[in-house]
């Protein structure tokens, strides 16, 4: 019943943000609102670039690509120098090479994947200046793509699609910056600390017990954390630490968060493209495959763990709670962590690694339909539409036209493009676990023994090549072959798939628009929300569904403990 | 190329301003000011609200398995099949019995922090008897504090119920000392 | 054949049937057909021809290795999953085979027609000289007369001929064809029948008409249609992504203690990637032109006929189109102080004479109105035949000057004898005008007596198939010379939407660009010199056999039976042909759900055979579970030819239901029939196992 209300208040705020968030995004990137404008002229100015002049979708790309290998060497350097910089109170030494590589990339791609434990690794200067501020930015480049593949959609026979330093730093400014900050205060109101004062050693004089509890500058780093969709949190236990996530309230508002922004954008979408129902058949879309991933985790969750079981321990009332905070059961840890994992988030309030198997299946499944449900900031929608674009082309062809995604036509070149953009992440995730579980640097990473060791590798990369960030966390991966095939799993899952993006982008934005008739191929009603889901599952599913035989599968299966 | 290489730099610094040390800084302003208490992380005398410490039982009412060292938090990462997982499951939960306790999930399980300063009221009722009998407390007396202590969810159904072991013990704690006064 | 599905009605299909001429008559499945594809199924087993198809060189190379795998360790198994691979690819080589035999032997019969003539060649001098007809050069003059074979393509430069066209048509009835005009163009194979004619040849040497119709049913240099390239991209990216699923589970499988033997992963891959469309790809294409064959289109590239399907604007000539070839007369009205009977007699008078269509009509309605009888006219007169410059026709007889012709025309002329309009003559005029109706001024020379009102007849039937048009979202526009009164009214009876009245190949050319500007495809056919530029412009531009060289160079169809109203059918056609590939891949990807049921549970059964428990099928043992999934592979190819060759049904109706009746059919049917026919299959193979 208490879950049941939680999830009509989200499903309630969501449609509000759907709604308004998505209208203001829209602004944001039409020019149609612009109250920063003295802020934005100081930016523009020193980066000596016209606001109103725009780019052709190479130099589009051009200019995002060197402005992201940039943000790597920036955020590298500050991780390995932290040891002699200021806002160090633990006296923390520099990151190592790998570590810092990876780190980089991880945050600069969006995807937050964590190989160390923040408390005890990362400087209150790292965390702010090198990892906070990537979270403002990454997902800001998200957004850029997802906005130059609606331009693409919405454009007829344009050259430019918009300007990256102009969309950029507008999405930063107007978009990321203020809701961090409102949502930031929550964080701290209910408990969430922000402090710049170290750790501090308390006796308990009823016990006689001590312990050092560490701190920091968390709750406003949480706010962008959830927001961007990042994932990185300030301690190692992410957001089931009582620092970063104390109460339900907290909870729910970071569930909210990760959610808001990929929901609204398909309404930005529905909007520049002059079809809102459009956009709303993405979110139903988007819904119907988060809603199955989170029955699943919830029924896995609720029938709790073999381990726990054959120990004769009734798990009727509570279920699964290993890894789980009690402030939040297993229904609003499975919430949360579904939430996670389809917003390519990756933070967690519970261990993904001690879920059952059903709770893994839909925790791992989230990432591998390919993280539209609803994704990234930016790169679900951008991922969402190139799963469109295969499935009008499919589906099109059996109307008796060359197939067309709201008037543009879907041929050889936007066919290539999209499918190139669809296979780069599961290639990436079936050859890099493919190489990690036949070779001893691999193998030795697994911390569970059985098909759980094999989930553990496999979760890693997918995770990573999703850009999602979440682990089945005992995998040990702060080892050079983990923080360096990770590093290209990440990098391949972002730019591999950026490319072809806006590429079709500039291709589709040179096309005339083939105006509607009845002959055309309706794209924004229930049959086509069908034939997406449709896809979306039959490709990820197709291409997941063996490995997973050997991982969740086969122990859900077998009812044994290995 | 070089044009794109400036730029990036420039608007990096911009950002690492703005976003680096602005925000958090008028962020940290904003907590000190207004949520003190709440930002330095609800520190009392005896610790911290939000994170666990190690009471043994039954003197004290006990929190999840292992989950007071704050210095390094998570899970255990030990998967739903793991024999590993069974065997610590096994030995909390006979350790558990040994005191008199009939072993509830959260008691025989670790939390996702590691730092879980909560147990379910399933939890507190499991262990009022040993608790009272080894404080020599009535059991309806520690029974009605364990249910003083329950923590309804936010706004009634945000989260779940939840009873802070801190809070609980510093009860039992006064009730003890009232009634050797 | 359904009510809904679009053919003409006036020409049932026995109809179209018993005009087919040399071309088409060969049965889908003739026996000799099948039999030399067999035959070229196994010449096709090479790589050379199989790496133009990714998905079906991937069996390939597969079949090799499981060929191989055998060798070293032979089994039951192992030869039986190599054979049934082999089956895979041979199977696939049928199909195409099959596809293009009936083309083949189309060809052969044609090639028999340009039977090695002697062409009579005249030389600048005057002379005359005899040479084989494949040594005629592009320019040549040649003489042909009556029962001569006309050598190659040209244009009559002098004389007049009837000519026997129906090698080509399949039409036996003899053309004119006369130099000067839109009927000068001739064809080389066909024969003339009287007369003497000298042509200029206008075709190259091997590219003349009948070459180019003996390549194109060959389909000997058959390119990629664009959205069979986009397809074929599509299949390359599923069968790229199956690689790795495949190849990953053997660490996969050795991380968990168990080797996967390479056949079974081989046999896995073969199952997963689409070879089903990927088999029939080709032969849809080659298909869906022989469809058009089979009509007496010929379309010059496979890119004309999916441009056929994506049209969204037809241009419809209005005659012989939309209305009957030619006006009848309908109502007479007299004017003045004149009765119907005295207008009824003149404007038969004024028409005897007249033999075309229209004059036929008047005399026919005298005699039903008034029953005037036709009258022998052997006194003394004169007939006086249309021109565009009088606008009139008549006859002058006793005297008296009987005249019929358009309405200013004819008081014009009356005026300048001295005669007065009657006051209500413009009225009646106008009124005819506006019914769509074509007025006709009779007068006895200065005299008029009243109107004629001649009328367009709209083709039985045609109002329903333009709204089935409609219904699928092609816009249909008329074109005609007529004043936009008149367009005007017949558009509305025939339930057309737009039309362009006064038609010029200008104002036809803005439109055609106008629609295009807009992003629509424009489909249309002509067949005069002047239409050339239109047909080039238009996406889909259906040239009419009788029409100039011009015309049908401009064109990317010939029509063989100058029938404009084949543009429908042309539609039809490319439609179909996109429904079909769309449909099998569909199929083809829906299948793997059941095949991954069958096979994973059998991959891993040693090492954890709780997978078993996916086996929901309850297949036998691993061994037939792997057999069978490849064995249903494998047959379902063959079983799938003929709505390969034939096509998907189009039924003109809204994208979405058709989309909804083939996701159903296609992506449901796809998901549930593999799991019957594998367990089927699983039977069979267990029983002949016990054996």
């Amino acid at each position: 019943m208490q879950f049941t209300l939680t999830i009509s208040t989200l499903c309630i705020i969501l449609i509000f943000t759907w709604r308004f968030l998505g209208s203001y995004i829209t602004a944001v990137y039409t020019n149609k609102i612009n109250y920063l404008r003295a802020a934005e002229r100081l930016i523009f100015k020193a980066l000596n670039i016209d606001q109103f002049g725009e780019q052709s979708w190479q130099r589009y790309t051009l200019s995002l690509v060197v402005f992201s290998i940039v943000s790597i060497f920036i955020t590298y350097a500050l991780l390995r120098l932290q040891g002699g910089l200021f806002l160090n109170p633990q006296h923390l030494a520099g990151v190592t090479p790998a570590l810092s590589f990876n780190t980089a990339v991880s945050f600069v791609t969006n995807t937050n994947w964590q190989n160390y434990a923040g408390e005890t690794t990362m400087s209150y200067l790292s965390q702010m200046v090198s990892l906070s501020v990537q979270q403002f930015v990454s997902p800001a480049v998200g957004m850029c793509v997802a906005v130059v593949l609606i331009r693409g959609i919405a454009r007829r026979e344009s050259k430019t699609v918009g300007n990256f330093w102009v969309d950029l730093v507008r999405g930063v400014l107007y978009i990321f910056l203020p809701l961090a900050i409102v949502s930031g205060i929550i964080f701290v109101s209910q408990g969430a600390v922000q402090t710049l004062a170290g750790p501090i050693l308390i006796k308990n004089s009823l016990t006689h017990f001590s312990q050092t509890i560490p701190r920091g500058p968390v709750a406003f780093m949480e706010a962008i954390k959830e927001l961007g969709t990042n994932g990185g949190g300030f301690f190692n236990a992410n957001g089931s630490h009582p620092f970063e996530n104390p109460t339900g309230t907290t909870n729910l508002l970071s569930i909210v968060l990760m959610l808001s922004i990929p929901v609204a954008l398909t309404y930005t979408f529905g909007k520049m493209v002059g079809n809102i129902k459009q956009g709303f058949i993405l979110l139903l879309t988007m819904a119907i495959l988060f809603a199955g991933c989170l029955g699943l985790a919830l029924y896995g969750e609720s029938h709790g763990s073999i381990a726990i079981s054959s120990s004769h321990v009734s798990q009727t009332i509570s279920g699964n709670m290993e890894g789980k905070e009690v402030r939040f059961g297993t229904s609003n840890s499975a919430l949360y962590n579904i939430a996670s994992t389809q917003t390519s988030t990756g933070s967690v309030n519970s261990a993904n690694d001690s879920y059952t198997p059903l709770g893994t299946t839909a925790l791992i499944s989230g990432m591998m339909l390919g993280e539209v449900s609803p994704g990234g900031v930016g790169s679900g929608l951008y991922t969402i539409l190139l799963f469109a674009i295969i499935a009008v082309f499919i589906a099109g062809l059996m109307v008796g036209r060359t197939p067309e995604l709201l008037g543009k036509k879907i041929q050889a070149k936007e066919v290539k493009l999209a499918g190139l953009a669809i296979l780069i992440m599961p290639i990436t995730v079936l050859v890099f676990t493919g190489i990690a579980v036949a070779i001893h640097a691999g193998q030795s990473g697994a911390f569970n023994r059985g098909p759980q060791g094999f989930t553990e590798i496999l979760y890693a990369y997918t995770s990573q090549a999703n850009n999602n960030g979440s682990a089945l966390a005992g995998l040990n991966g702060n080892t050079d072959f983990y923080n360096i095939t990770g590093a290209i799993a990440m990098m391949l899952g972002r730019f591999a798939v950026i490319l072809p993006t806006t590429a079709l982008a500039g291709s589709l934005a040179l096309k005339k628009t083939v105006p509607n008739s009845l002959g055309t191929f309706k794209t924004d009603n229930l049959l086509f929300g069908g034939l997406l889901t449709g896809t979306i599952v039959l490709v990820g599913g197709l291409t997941f569904f063996p490995a997973l035989a050997l991982g969740p599968i086969v122990q859900s299966l077998s009812h044994k403990v290995f | 190329m070089l044009l794109q290489i400036r730029r990036s730099l420039i608007l990096c610094f911009i950002f690492i301003f703005l976003c680096g040390i602005a925000y958090p800084l008028i962020g940290t302003g904003i907590a000190q000011t207004f949520f003190h208490y709440q930002a330095n992380g609800e520190i009392t005398k005896n610790g911290s609200y939000l994170i666990g410490q190690n009471w043994t039982g039954p003197k004290w009412f006990q929190g999840r398995p292992e989950s007071d060292n704050a210095m390094a938090s998570g899970p255990s990462n030990l998967g739903s099949s793991s024999k590993q997982l069974k065997t610590s499951v096994q030995q909390s939960a006979s350790k558990l019995k040994r005191e008199g306790i009939q072993p509830t999930p959260d008691l025989v399980t670790t939390s996702g922090s590691g730092l879980d300063p909560d147990i379910s009221p399933q939890d507190a009722y499991a262990q009022v008897n040993a608790v009272s009998k080894y404080n020599h407390l009535p059991i309806q007396t520690v029974l009605s504090l364990v249910k003083s202590e329950i923590q309804q969810p936010q706004l009634g159904f945000l989260g779940s119920q939840y009873i802070n072991v801190l809070k609980l013990n510093t009860a039992l704690y006064k009730l003890e000392q009232s009634k050797n006064r | 054949m359904k009510t809904n599905v679009i053919t003409p009605p006036s020409e049932s299909n026995a109809q179209i049937q018993s005009r087919k001429g040399i071309i088409g008559g060969t049965n889908l499945f003739d026996r000799k057909i099948i039999l030399s594809s067999l035959k070229t199924s196994v010449f096709k087993l090479d790589f050379r021809v199989q790496i133009k198809n990714p998905v079906m060189f991937v069996v390939l190379v597969g079949t090799v290795i499981t060929f191989v795998e055998s060798i070293a360790h032979p089994s039951l198994f192992t030869w039986t999953i190599t054979g049934w691979l082999l089956l895979t690819v041979l199977f696939a080589n049928f199909a195409e085979a099959l596809a293009e035999g009936r083309g083949k032997a189309q060809a052969q019969a044609l090639r028999k027609m340009r039977s090695e003539t002697d062409a009579r060649r005249m030389l600048p001098n005057g002379t005359e000289e005899s040479v084989p007809a494949s040594q005629l050069l592009k320019g040549d003059i040649v003489i042909c007369e009556a029962h001569d074979i006309i050598p190659s393509d040209g244009e009559i430069i002098e004389g007049v001929a009837s000519v026997d066209e129906s090698a080509i048509t399949g039409e036996s009835a003899p053309v004119i064809r006369e130099s000067g005009g839109d009927r000068s163009a001739v064809t080389g194979g066909t024969r003339v029948l009287s007369d003497r004619i000298v042509i200029k040849i206008t075709a190259e040497k091997g590219h003349t008409f009948l070459d180019k119709m003996i390549n194109l049913v060959e389909g000997a240099n058959r390119q990629k249609t664009p959205n069979e390239i986009a397809l074929t991209i599509l299949l390359a990216v599923l069968t790229i992504i199956f690689l790795p699923v495949v190849v990953s589970l053997e660490p996969f499988g050795l991380y968990a203690h168990s080797a996967v033997s390479i056949t079974i992963l081989i046999a896995l891959l073969v199952c997963l990637i689409p070879t089903t469309i990927g088999a029939l790809l080709s032969a849809i294409g080659i298909a869906g032109i022989d469809r058009l064959v089979q009509r007496n289109v010929l379309a010059m590239s496979g890119r004309a006929v999916e441009a056929a399907g994506d049209v969204q604007t037809l241009l419809l000539d209005k005659t012989g189109t939309i209305t009957l070839g030619n006006r009848m007369a309908s109502q007479l009205i007299p004017v003045g102080n004149h009765n119907e009977l005295e207008l009824a007699e003149v404007a038969q008078l004024a028409s005897l004479a007249d033999e075309t269509p229209e004059g036929r009509s008047i005399v026919i309605l005298a005699k039903q109105l008034h029953n005037l009888r036709e009258r022998n006219i052997n006194k003394d007169h004169t007939f006086v035949p249309f021109s565009a410059m009088t606008r009139m026709s008549g006859l002058d007889i006793d005297g008296k000057q009987l005249r019929k012709g358009a309405a200013q025309a004819t008081k014009d002329w009356c005026v300048e004898l001295g005669g007065i309009i009657p006051p209500n003559l413009d009225a009646v005029v106008e009124r005819i005008s506006k019914q769509g109706g074509t007025p006709l001024v009779v007068a006895d020379g200065p005299d008029i007596l009243g109107v004629i009102g001649l009328k367009d007849v709209v083709k039985e039937g045609i109002k329903e198939r333009f709204d089935q048009l409609r219904a699928a979202g092609i816009k249909t526009i008329m074109i005609t010379g007529d004043n936009p009164l008149t367009a005007a009214a017949i558009a509305q009876e025939a339930g057309i939407d737009e039309y362009l009245a006064e038609a010029t190949p200008e104002t036809k050319m803005n439109l055609i660009k106008s629609e295009q500007a807009e992003g629509k495809l424009v489909a249309m056919t002509g067949d005069g010199t002047n239409d050339a530029p239109a047909l080039a412009q238009a996406d889909v531009g259906v040239a009419m056999n009788s029409g100039t060289n011009a015309a049908k160079e401009a064109g990317n169809m010939v029509d063989l039976d100058s029938n404009p109203t084949k543009l429908i059918e042309v539609v039809t056609v490319g439609k179909q042909m996109l429904i079909t590939r769309g449909a099998l891949t569909t199929f083809s990807i829906a299948n793997d759900a059941a095949k991954y049921f069958a096979i994973i549970p059998a991959l891993f059964s040693k090492t954890y055979p709780d997978l078993n428990g996916l086996n929901i099928m309850r297949l036998h043992s691993p061994q037939s579970a792997i057999t069978s999934a490849v064995i249903f592979n494998a047959l379902v190819i063959v079983a799938l030819i003929p709505l390969a060759l034939k096509g998907v049904k189009w039924r003109a109706s809204s994208a979405t239901s058709t989309l909804r009746r083939n996701v159903f059919i296609y992506g449901i049917g796809g998901f549930i029939t593999p799991f019957i026919f594998i367990k089927l299959i699983d039977l069979v193979v267990t029983g002949i196992g016990r054996i």
